[in-house]
């Protein structure tokens, strides 16, 4: 497992990351010296106690944040120092970002919804845009749901086409922070099992939870304490979404 | 992002708050109108203004006495006993660019003809004054050189008087007609004129020798109320002016660095003179017009400030997933300008429409120039530029991760 890693391609890596807070009066460190890979193809599931810099370190993959100190590369590229429009485009090209609250334009189809990444990306003409958003709203199943509203939309449809927006640009990693947050349990293993599917077509994913039984359907497990990596841990039996659907009682008895 | 997707995507944020939108370009459109509307107005009146002047005639230069103008209007022409008869005479006899030279007498007074009466103005002028203004007859005849030697009681009418006068199977000329108890005879009716600039009729006027109405009407006071001269081409109206000027100062011993109690002014001047008002008249004008601009764009900053934080969210979002300040901006600003532009164009029509109206309506004259169109139209778009900058700029310097986490 160890040798396989080292030949995969490393995705993110980061190295002596910290992230302080400069409160004035106070500073949180919401990060101390953390030093992480994810590989291409790996499954990540970051967990931790509230406040424990989960998502901190998540925004900072996803270019929304940058560290304090350390070193960050992304597909190889150093990310740490880069300005407000170059991470844009960092954020526009290599990053899908999956939120708790779907994040979805109101008023706006899901279809829309789903191209709004490409709006961003001058190279991709309109026809290639409304192509590219269809077929990623098919991989989530949601191709009938194209044109309805996000109030229109359960709330693991909207979830759904949140995903399906994050995946439109072809991002080279996942993030998800705290997915499946609002959803209910069969909802959540609905939305875990898509997660699962895209990371079998090889899709690389990193998702910040803090539910043990979301944690055993990803590949590799990192536990955060107080901004640092207690433990990491590679799961030994990984879940799989559909069966533990199938062992929930049938919808109807749910009631 | 490309500019035709910023457009829609303005354009659908536009649509989703339709009557807010409106609103909010409720400022744009009255702004925009009155400013079309204002710029007609005063264009209109003074193009009727410029008309008029150049209907005084052609190459005319007029002389009055004493007092001078002011801002456009005569103090109280005439109260100086500054024109004779003999100034008159040197005129002619010594300026070689004056063509024709007529005095003016004005009087004016109830006129009878059988049972009718009418109330008019009379101008005592010498034949040559028809030359001057480029007056015509249409029938009858003008004064002979008799009537003004020996002021006869004869008279030419204008339309206006002749209607009120006579019935319609009636030929004025050679009628009889009594002016303040006067007995005139009518000579020759002119030639319809029409309205005047200032909207006021101009076949409303009695014409007769210039002593008859200085000696039988005016109590044979002997100085002159106005002079007209005609100059003997466009070119001559300057030299014609100051020989006369050189002339009548030298008459009554007056230096060139003194005030004289006269005036002269050519028709050239008056048309500067009131084209100069009418300006400043057209600027305060706009300049009021612009003001409820500057409001609408005041307007259109307030909502686009409500939509900056109503939309932090979406502008967090669109940030999250590859917009760059620009992009934000761009769409902002865009959105801003959508609204002046949408505002400016239906303020236009409007202004283009209530313009017509006042025409049709108030009977004003009014003429609608595309140069204030596009003026109003382009002052819209800057201020939709202006007034859109710093909402849009708030919008573009917002951080991703709190525009995300806002409530
Ligand atoms: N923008 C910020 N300004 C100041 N402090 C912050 C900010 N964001 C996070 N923090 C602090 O950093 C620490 C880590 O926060 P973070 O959001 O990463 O925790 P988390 O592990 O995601 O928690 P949760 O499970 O509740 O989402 C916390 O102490 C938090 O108060
Ligand atoms: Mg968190």
């Amino acid at each position: 497992m160890k040798e396989q890693d080292q030949e995969r391609k490393k995705i993110i890596s980061v190295k002596n990351l910290s992230k302080i807070y400069d409160m004035g009066a106070v500073k949180v460190h919401a990060l101390r010296d953390i030093g992480m890979d994810i590989h291409e193809g790996e499954f990540t599931a970051i967990m931790g106690h509230s406040g424990s810099g989960k998502s901190t370190l998540l925004n900072i993959f996803g270019c929304l944040d940058v560290p304090t100190e350390g070193k960050y590369y992304l597909d190889g590229a150093d990310v740490s120092h880069l300005n407000k429009n170059q991470l844009a485009r960092m954020r526009n090209r290599k990053i899908g970002f999956v939120f708790q609250t779907y994040n979805l334009l109101p008023r706006t189809s899901a279809l829309e919804n789903v191209e709004l990444p490409l709006l961003y990306n001058p190279e991709i003409r309109r026809k290639e845009r409304k192509e590219k958003a269809m077929n990623t709203l098919e991989l989530v199943g949601l191709t009938d749901w194209s044109e309805h509203f996000p109030n229109q939309l359960s709330g693991g449809q909207q979830q759904r086409v949140a995903i399906a927006r994050a995946l439109v640009n072809d991002p080279v990693i996942m993030l998800a922070d705290e997915p499946t947050g609002n959803l209910d349990t069969r909802t959540s293993f609905e939305v875990m099992e898509i997660f699962q599917e895209l990371n079998r077509k090889g899709i690389t994913i990193a998702l910040v939870t803090h539910e043990a039984d979301i944690s055993k359907f990803a590949t590799r497990n990192i536990l955060f304490r107080d901004g640092r990596i207690i433990k990491e841990i590679m799961v030994e039996r990984v879940k799989n979404a559909r069966e533990e659907l199938n062992k929930l009682p049938p919808e109807d008895e749910d009631i | 992002m490309k500019l035709l997707n910023l457009f829609v995507i303005a354009l659908r944020s536009l649509n989703k708050n339709k009557i807010r939108s409106l609103l909010t370009m409720l400022g744009i459109i009255i702004g925009v109108a009155s400013v079309i509307a204002m710029l007609a107005i005063g264009q209109g009146s003074r193009d009727s203004i410029e008309n008029q002047i150049s209907g005084l005639g052609s190459n005319v230069i007029m002389v009055f006495p004493g007092a001078t103008f002011r801002g456009g209007v005569a103090t109280a022409a005439g109260s100086a006993q500054s024109l004779e008869m003999d100034d008159l005479e040197a005129i002619r006899a010594n300026c070689p660019s004056v063509k024709y030279i007529s005095p003016v007498a004005r009087s004016g007074g109830q006129i009878i003809a059988g049972s009718y009466n009418w109330n008019s103005s009379i101008r005592g002028v010498y034949n040559e004054y028809f030359d001057i203004r480029n007056i015509e007859v249409e029938s009858g005849s003008r004064f002979s050189e008799m009537d003004e030697k020996r002021a006869s009681k004869v008279c030419i009418i204008g339309q206006t008087v002749a209607e009120n006068l006579f019935d319609e199977y009636t030929d004025p000329v050679g009628q009889r007609i009594r002016i303040n108890k006067i007995p005139f005879t009518v000579i020759g009716l002119l030639k319809e004129k029409g309205q005047g600039g200032m909207g006021e009729d101009q076949d409303d006027i009695i014409y007769a020798p210039f002593s008859t109405v200085q000696r039988r009407m005016r109590g044979a006071r002997q100085n002159i109320q106005q002079i007209y001269i005609s100059a003997v081409s466009e070119e001559k109206i300057e030299p014609a002016s100051e020989e006369i000027d050189d002339l009548l100062r030298t008459r009554k011993n007056i230096s060139k660095y003194e005030d004289p109690p006269f005036n002269i002014r050519t028709q050239t001047e008056i048309v500067e003179m009131f084209t100069s008002t009418s300006n400043t008249m057209m600027v305060l004008l706009a300049g009021i017009a612009s003001i409820s601009l500057i409001v609408g764009g005041i307007g259109i900053m307030n909502i686009m400030l409500v939509s900056v934080t109503e939309r932090t969210r979406e502008i967090g979002l669109r940030m999250a997933v590859g917009a760059r300040g620009k992009d934000i901006l761009r769409q902002f600003l865009l959105e801003a300008v959508l609204l002046s532009l949408l505002g400016g164009l239906i303020g236009a029509a409007f202004g283009i429409l209530s313009s017509k109206l006042f025409v049709v309506i108030m009977g004003w004259p009014v003429t609608v120039s595309s140069f204030s169109v596009i003026m109003a139209f382009s002052f819209a778009f800057v201020v939709g530029v202006f007034f859109g900058w710093y909402p849009a700029s708030k919008a573009a310097r917002l951080i991703p991760m709190d525009a995300l986490r806002y409530e």
